[in-house]
């Protein structure tokens, strides 16, 4: 095993796992700041994808990289103020199972309208074919995925940390009660945190889709890792969430190099040990219950 | 039910009637038409058959192909007339995994009442079902599944094939690629399941009868999107050659992500569905594969299946509309011939039955194994500029066996095969 191939992996590794880093984010915002555990991150990365491939013909990869995680954010949002808003004060369990159903629901609608096999999708012609960098060759597109996936994280704790709206998301989501006696209502913050975390999922979706094309189902996998992601990198943790994410495409990558049959049960054995050694993830908020 | 004193009509009264016709009517559903209804009833009954094709998941590619195939088939058939003055009734169902493809056939069985059962892709569920079919006596005409087992230590006197088996498949593609003696490392990638297992097994075998060293060999999940990881471990192995026995659209989606990686080495595989490589691309296309059946094959009454195909379907028909189509013809021929829809008759009818389907020579299916005897085609894909529309993705190189050469010296030996089939009752 030489130095270049090994670096082959890692980086592959890493670009994989800034897409579970994408869902992962969207996830731990939502569960950090509404407290809801949304089942239908999946089926909202799906949409991403087929918004994507229905937009190919009108406006092309590029437009739809900013148009389809604008549209299902847009969803997100009307899912939050028409279903969810009413289960704030239920049970927990109430948003989780809504979430739930809606997903099954959307994933029949899916196959419904564009079928149960799936739509085939190609790389955009500019984007085909390998990059050699010296001796390293790696695929142009999956470049384009990182350089993406970087940004959007980057711009992402931009806007938490150094925007007044971002300081109010992180504020809420560590006390709820004393922001609404500053003054500042939630509900709109709640709306709207949902609506990004679906638009992350759908940017997600929209990255994966060139790959495989996009097939109804396409999230199932993908939405269970986020799950797996946030549990390890701590629910509500930024950070938490990113180096989870690159840490599981890393033990995907790296299993899949040293003994194959692991690689589908890799991150559940790492997310077994992390919750073992740390239950409240490795930069979740202190569980008392667990430790 | 008390008389209230009324006068009572002698005869049958309404309600008598009317229980009459529900008990026969009852009787009839359940115990079916064949023991009471009159024969002028019989006669217009349809001929129901069963599809099982997938619908959903890796394979579901596949089962669009399929269904509109036996559509086709039925609809020629019933357009002159159907057979024995019935038509043909296919009664389509998902095959989805082996555990719900087994209920669907009992339901096709037990509630349609269908006259037999074709179609299945999924190797794992074409062995479940093929059990199914020889406890229930009911015939099942297998079109998509290959593995070696089904026709082998698994087969089944009421289980016939019409898509070739993984030996078969192999065996077309062998002679290309003994004529290739710088294709000495070989690296294989499989799919792991049933299907997959079979078919590096008989790889393997050939692998060895040429003489050539295994650089490499990967079991792959099915629906992997991500082969990232595995062309990695291809390139470190730096094989002549990956040989690919995959599956469905993961076949799809490693021939896409094989250009893009920038990897160039020779590309064979022990199997490939013309539907699974038109999405790929025609820049990211490359290797040598084994056919079941090509649409430019220039045989009498192919275009006119293609016409028809195209129509239906916006594409040509591939290896899977052509064994669908094939099943349903074969089994209205023999019906036909032996004037009964008994799956007893039907068995014995398809053992001593020879005919063509758009192949130009004589088909028939082996009596000992219920294998249809069949030449492949071994084919390459074309360049981009030699494309002249956005199917015409291979180049026939060989018909295997060669015209003149018997069908059966690509199929498995009756020394080597495991089968023992079931005594005919």
């Amino acid at each position: 095993m030489t130095w270049m191939a090994l670096a082959e992996y890692l980086v592959n590794g890493f670009v994989m796992g800034t897409l579970y880093v994408l869902m992962a984010i969207g996830l731990s915002l939502i569960f950090g700041m509404i407290g809801v555990i949304n089942f239908c991150h999946g089926i909202l990365f799906t949409m991403g994808a087929y918004a994507t491939v229905v937009l190919k013909d009108s406006l092309g990869f590029g437009p739809s990289l900013v148009v389809s995680p604008v549209l299902v954010g847009i969803l997100g949002m009307l899912i939050e103020v028409i279903f969810l808003r009413r289960l704030y004060r239920e049970d927990p369990v109430a948003g989780l199972l809504l979430t739930f159903g809606l997903a099954m629901v959307a994933e029949q609608l899916v196959r419904i309208i564009w079928g149960t096999s799936g739509l085939p999708y190609n790389i955009p012609q500019a984007l085909t074919g390998p990059l050699p960098m010296g001796a390293f060759v790696y695929p142009k597109y999956r470049y384009f995925i990182l350089v993406c996936a970087v940004a959007i994280i980057a711009g992402l704790w931009w806007f938490l940390e150094k925007t007044p709206y971002g300081m109010i998301i992180r504020a809420g989501s560590r006390d709820g009660e004393m922001v609404r006696i500053l003054g500042i209502s939630l509900r709109p913050i709640f709306t709207f945190v949902f609506g990004l975390g679906s638009a992350l999922a759908a940017i997600a979706g929209v990255l994966m889709a060139p790959l495989a094309g996009v097939q109804p189902a396409m999230g199932t996998d993908v939405g269970t890792a986020a799950f797996v992601v946030v549990t390890i990198g701590g629910l509500g943790s930024f950070w938490g969430a990113v180096i989870a994410g690159i840490l599981v495409g890393e033990v995907v990558s790296l299993s899949i190099l040293v003994w194959p049959p692991i690689a589908q049960a890799s991150m559940y054995i790492l997310m077994a040990v992390v919750l073992l050694a740390r239950p409240r993830g490795l930069l979740g908020e202190r569980w008392e219950k667990f430790e | 039910m008390k008389s209230r004193g009324k006068t009572v009509r002698s005869g049958m009264s309404r309600r008598g009637f009317l229980k009459t016709v529900g008990v026969v009517g009852g009787a009839a559903t359940l115990g079916g038409t064949r023991f009471l209804a009159p024969a002028i009833v019989h006669a217009q009954e349809p001929i129901r058959i069963g599809q099982i094709v997938p619908q959903t998941g890796f394979l579901a590619t596949m089962g669009t192909y399929g269904s509109t195939g036996a559509k086709i088939a039925a609809d020629e058939i019933n357009e002159k007339g159907g057979v024995l003055g019935r038509k043909i009734q296919l009664i389509v169902e998902d095959e989805t995994n082996p555990g719900v493809a087994v209920q669907k056939a009992r339901k096709l069985i037990e509630k349609d009442k269908v006259h037999a059962i074709t179609g299945i892709v999924s190797s794992a569920s074409a062995l479940a079902v093929g059990e199914v079919a020889q406890r229930e006596k009911v015939l099942f005409i297998n079109t998509g599944a290959n593995s070696d087992e089904i026709r082998g230590a698994k087969c089944h006197r009421y289980v016939f094939s019409v898509e070739g088996s993984n030996t078969q498949y192999v065996s077309a593609i062998a002679t290309w690629l003994l004529q290739q003696p710088k294709l000495k490392t070989w690296y294989f990638l499989t799919s792991d399941y049933a299907f997959g297992h079979d078919l590096l097994k008989v790889s393997q075998k050939l692998l060895q009868k040429a003489g050539r060293i295994q650089a490499g060999s990967e079991l792959i999940p099915t629906g992997t999107a991500d082969f990232s990881s595995y062309l990695l471990k291809v390139k470190a192995g730096k094989p002549d050659l990956v040989f690919q026995n995959l599956a469905g659209t993961d076949q799809t989606n490693f021939l896409k992500q094989f250009k893009e990686f920038g990897l160039d080495m020779e590309v064979a595989g022990g199997l490939v569905d013309t539907a699974l490589v038109w999405p790929v691309g025609a820049e990211a296309l490359a290797g040598h594969f084994p056919l079941l059946w090509w649409h430019e094959l220039k045989i009498a009454g192919a275009s006119d299946f293609v016409t028809k195909f195209k129509k239906l379907a916006n594409d040509p028909p591939e290896n899977q509309g052509w064994a669908d189509y094939t099943a349903i013809k074969v089994l209205a021929e023999v019906i036909k011939k032996v004037n009964s829809t008994d799956s007893k008759a039907l068995v014995k009818g398809l053992e001593g039955h020879r005919f063509d389907s758009l192949k130009g020579r004589e088909l028939w299916f082996r009596d000992w194994d219920h294998q249809l005897m069949m030449p492949m085609y071994a084919v390459r894909t074309k360049k981009k500029n030699e494309m002249k529309d956005k199917w015409d993705i291979f180049e026939v190189i060989s018909e295997v066996p060669a015209a003149g050469q018997p069908l059966d010296s690509i199929a498995i030996s009756r020394e080597e095969s495991l089968c023992k089939m079931e005594p005919a009752d």
